[in-house]
């Protein structure tokens, strides 16, 4: 075949407008089968590993648990349980660093050494028998949120505020973000409970079709899910343009059904249901047996890892313990969870895997030095930030106001808060301005004053 | 000549459309005038025109508008000083209320020779970015950054960056606006009375050992100065002393005497004085960054 081909079929594939293509980098890690990751000798799980409450500990110190067990509660309905990943004791409850910064409590438990990886606790259930009720109800006891990583919980999307009617499901296998590739290979090899999940997901929310999206640079998974898709033609695999920010829900919605989701408003409100697709992994291979979330697939990626690959860690175990065990080069400096444009850099090495934790990158300063700008240069308005936003917002004119501090202005007249912060317009900025940093700064400050504002009476 | 014969008439319209708009102008005025307290005019001329918005109203305008209906005592102006403030409940004949100075502090003492970095952090040079990009480096999740928000939101110039990171508030040109308090992304600062003697300049809540392996002048939570303190004065609570403020005049610098620290200090006309057994500091240089 020409080359030609093929490109054309890849510019004739659904896409939305704008967005940026970095380099995909998905080579170390894409061919490399999932395998399992030994048990560290102590466990960090944070309480708060969701967007929302932090669950509230069920077990006190020196209490022995099993895998699966549940060991914190939900905290009403905004918060999912945890369950814990291993058989052990529980040490001590602590203040731990998180990939954020702040400190925030966490159970620390203390694995039994040769413990096996069988998870002993749970009992089979029938789901198709299930309403949807009962399926968000155990969505939450599973404690599923978007593994993807944002880490909302799954089982608040479950339940559109009333009114609202879903009529398609989409799953998201876009995985746009480069080096990452976990959702990738569970498309590949966990196919099977990711259908499973897809008419779990369906029946909860009352649609009557599905489609997985994925992006065009992932054809064996498009591959290996069209081979496992059910009969009735509900569930679809539809292939994207690889581009970033392909995986946002907004940016996947118009690809995939030319739907725009409005500021400010749930998909729900276009009826659209989005998940990650390691959500509805999960999901299809926990409710079944009424298990919880106790481990996830990582990908530990990067040049300056020695053993690259897609692992199912354990949640809780500290980025120390696989960088040990995986070794790394000397020079390696810069750790990110998450992936390179959306992720968290770390500045402690104690920082343990969560829920929302899809990758874990390692980079060398040599891999930088290319993006590196020996300073940043003034805007001179050259526009490039605002062709690459997705969300079509003026990112150049965002980010003067926030160089003057006007970040008042920004919210209200300029739509901050629709900002998702995926980071093409700091990529793209041949002044090397960190726009994105410029736009947290701001809705942290907003955020702050508003609280401040109502903390104060008049 | 044409030009100048159909003068006549456009005069006479004009000066007539004049006077109805005049007349309509001075009804107006009669009919809508809005009766002001001359006094707040008078009041707002007294006030430092600062508009920093310390006393709790938008700007020195609202303050006068609420002192001169009686809402507010002139004492809540902080920036003004107790003559003039005086002065202002002279004319309106009301108290003046109690006027205490206070001032903005910071609860910590960890600059760049004490407390230990565990990474280096690049990007945006101000404290709200560094605390979102992994909490921006210092071993001590609670200590001040010293990237210097709170320096540049004041307004009076009253807060500098010593050679250590920290910021020092000069107490004399501080008014207790507050911007500090907002700004800082850590919620170091707060306002205290000078009153407020004793002080716990630390806000790290981790153990014992943990708090002195990341920064040297860290409370450990050892609770010498609980033991030493009058009865419920201070309050070991999550590993970090805790001074009941409602007990105040209790203090005394007998409290810190045992501090192995410093962490707790006695704040007198700006001399901040640690007790005998705090560990003495003589290095100057910053610690260099140990990955933790």
């Amino acid at each position: 075949m020409t080359p030609l081909l093929p490109n054309l079929a890849h510019r004739l594939r659904p896409t939305f407008s704008h967005g940026v293509h970095p380099e995909e980098n998905k080579h170390y890690t894409a061919d490399k089968p999932i395998t399992r990751f030994p048990f560290p000798p102590e466990l960090v799980l944070l309480l708060s590993q969701h967007a929302g409450k932090p669950s509230v500990p069920l077990v006190k110190p020196g209490q022995e648990v099993v895998r699966g067990e549940p060991i914190a509660r939900a905290d009403g309905f905004m918060s999912v349980p945890l369950h814990a990943p291993a058989t052990g004791v529980v040490k001590r409850i602590d203040l731990v660093p998180t990939a954020k910064g702040p400190r925030k409590p966490a159970l620390i438990l203390q694995v039994h050494p040769g413990e096996s990886q069988e998870i002993l606790y749970g009992a089979p259930r029938d789901v198709e028998a299930m309403t949807p009720k009962e399926i968000v109800q155990a969505v939450q006891d599973a404690g599923l949120v978007g593994l993807g990583g944002a880490a909302f919980p799954t089982h608040v999307k479950l339940s559109p505020p009333p009114g609202d009617t879903v009529d398609t499901i989409l799953i998201n296998g876009c995985e746009c973000e480069p080096f990452l590739t976990t959702d990738h290979r569970l498309m590949v090899e966990q196919a099977d409970d990711l259908i499973r999940g897809t008419r779990i997901l369906m029946k909860a929310m009352g649609a009557p079709r599905a489609i997985i999206g994925t992006e065009d640079n992932k054809p064996d998974a498009a591959a290996a899910l069209e081979k496992a898709l059910p009969a009735d033609g509900s569930i679809s695999v539809k292939m994207v343009q690889t581009k970033y920010p392909q995986g946002a829900e907004k940016m996947l919605a118009t690809a995939l059904v030319g739907r725009e989701i409005p500021s400010g408003k749930y998909p729900s409100s276009v009826g659209l249901g989005v998940f990650n697709v390691a959500t509805v992994e999960q999901m299809g291979a926990l409710l079944p047996w009424r298990r919880g979330v106790i481990e996830r697939v990582v990908t530990v990626t990067g040049p300056g890892i020695a053993k690259p690959g897609n692992y199912l860690v354990a949640l809780g175990t500290p980025l120390r313990f696989i960088l040990e065990r995986l070794g790394y080069t000397g020079s390696a400096r810069y750790l990110i969870t998450g992936g390179p444009m959306m992720g968290d850099t770390v500045s402690s090495l104690d920082v343990p895997i969560t829920k929302g934790c899809g990758g874990f990158l390692v980079l060398r300063p040599e891999d930088l030095e290319r993006y590196r700008v020996a300073r940043t240069y003034p805007c001179i308005r050259c526009g490039k930030c605002v062709e690459a936003c997705p969300l079509h917002l003026n990112p150049c004119l965002l980010g003067k106001l926030a160089y003057k501090g006007r970040y008042e202005e920004m919210e209200e007249k300029h739509h901050l808060l629709d900002c998702f912060e995926c980071g093409s317009c700091s990529f793209v900025c041949p002044a090397g301005i960190p726009l994105v940093q410029y736009f947290r700064i701001a809705k942290s400050q907003n955020r702050e004053a508003k609280a401040k504002a109502k903390a104060v009476p008049a | 000549m044409d030009v100048f014969s159909n003068f006549g008439p456009a005069v006479i319209f004009m000066v007539v459309l004049g006077g109805a708009l005049a007349a309509l102008i001075a009804l107006a005025l009669r009919k809508l005038h809005v009766h002001e307290d001359p006094r707040i005019e008078q009041v707002e001329e007294m006030l430092p025109h600062a508009n920093c918005g310390a006393c709790g109203y938008p700007g020195c305008r609202a303050f006068a508008e609420a002192t001169v209906k009686g809402e507010a005592l002139p004492s809540r102006c902080t920036v003004n000083t107790a003559e003039a403030n005086q002065d202002i409940a002279d004319f309106l004949g009301v108290s003046m209320g109690q006027q205490e100075k206070i001032v903005a502090r910071l609860a910590c003492q960890g600059g760049k020779h004490v407390a230990r970095m565990r990474a280096r952090y690049e990007g945006v040079p101000t404290c709200r970015a560094a605390v979102m990009a992994g909490g921006g480096g210092k071993a001590c999740a609670w200590g001040c950054l010293g990237l210097g928000d709170c320096d540049r939101a004041c307004d009076f110039d009253a807060i500098h960056m010593n050679e250590f990171g920290l910021p020092v508030v000069d107490e004399d040109k501080c008014v207790a606006c507050n911007d500090c308090v907002v700004a800082c992304p850590l919620d170091l600062f707060s306002l205290q009375p000078v009153s407020h003697k004793l002080w716990v300049a630390c806000k790290s809540l981790a153990e014992g050992d943990q708090a002195l392996a990341e920064c040297e002048v860290a409370c450990t939570g050892c609770a010498r100065c609980a033991a030493d303190a009058p009865e419920g004065l201070i309050q070991i609570i999550d590993n970090l002393a805790v001074i009941d403020y409602s007990k105040n005049h209790l203090a005394t610098p007998i409290a810190i005497e045992r501090c192995p620290t410093g962490a707790i200090v006695w704040i007198e006309d700006q001399q901040v004085r640690k007790g005998a057994a705090a560990k003495k500091i003589v290095r100057k240089s910053p610690l260099p960054i140990t990955p933790t």
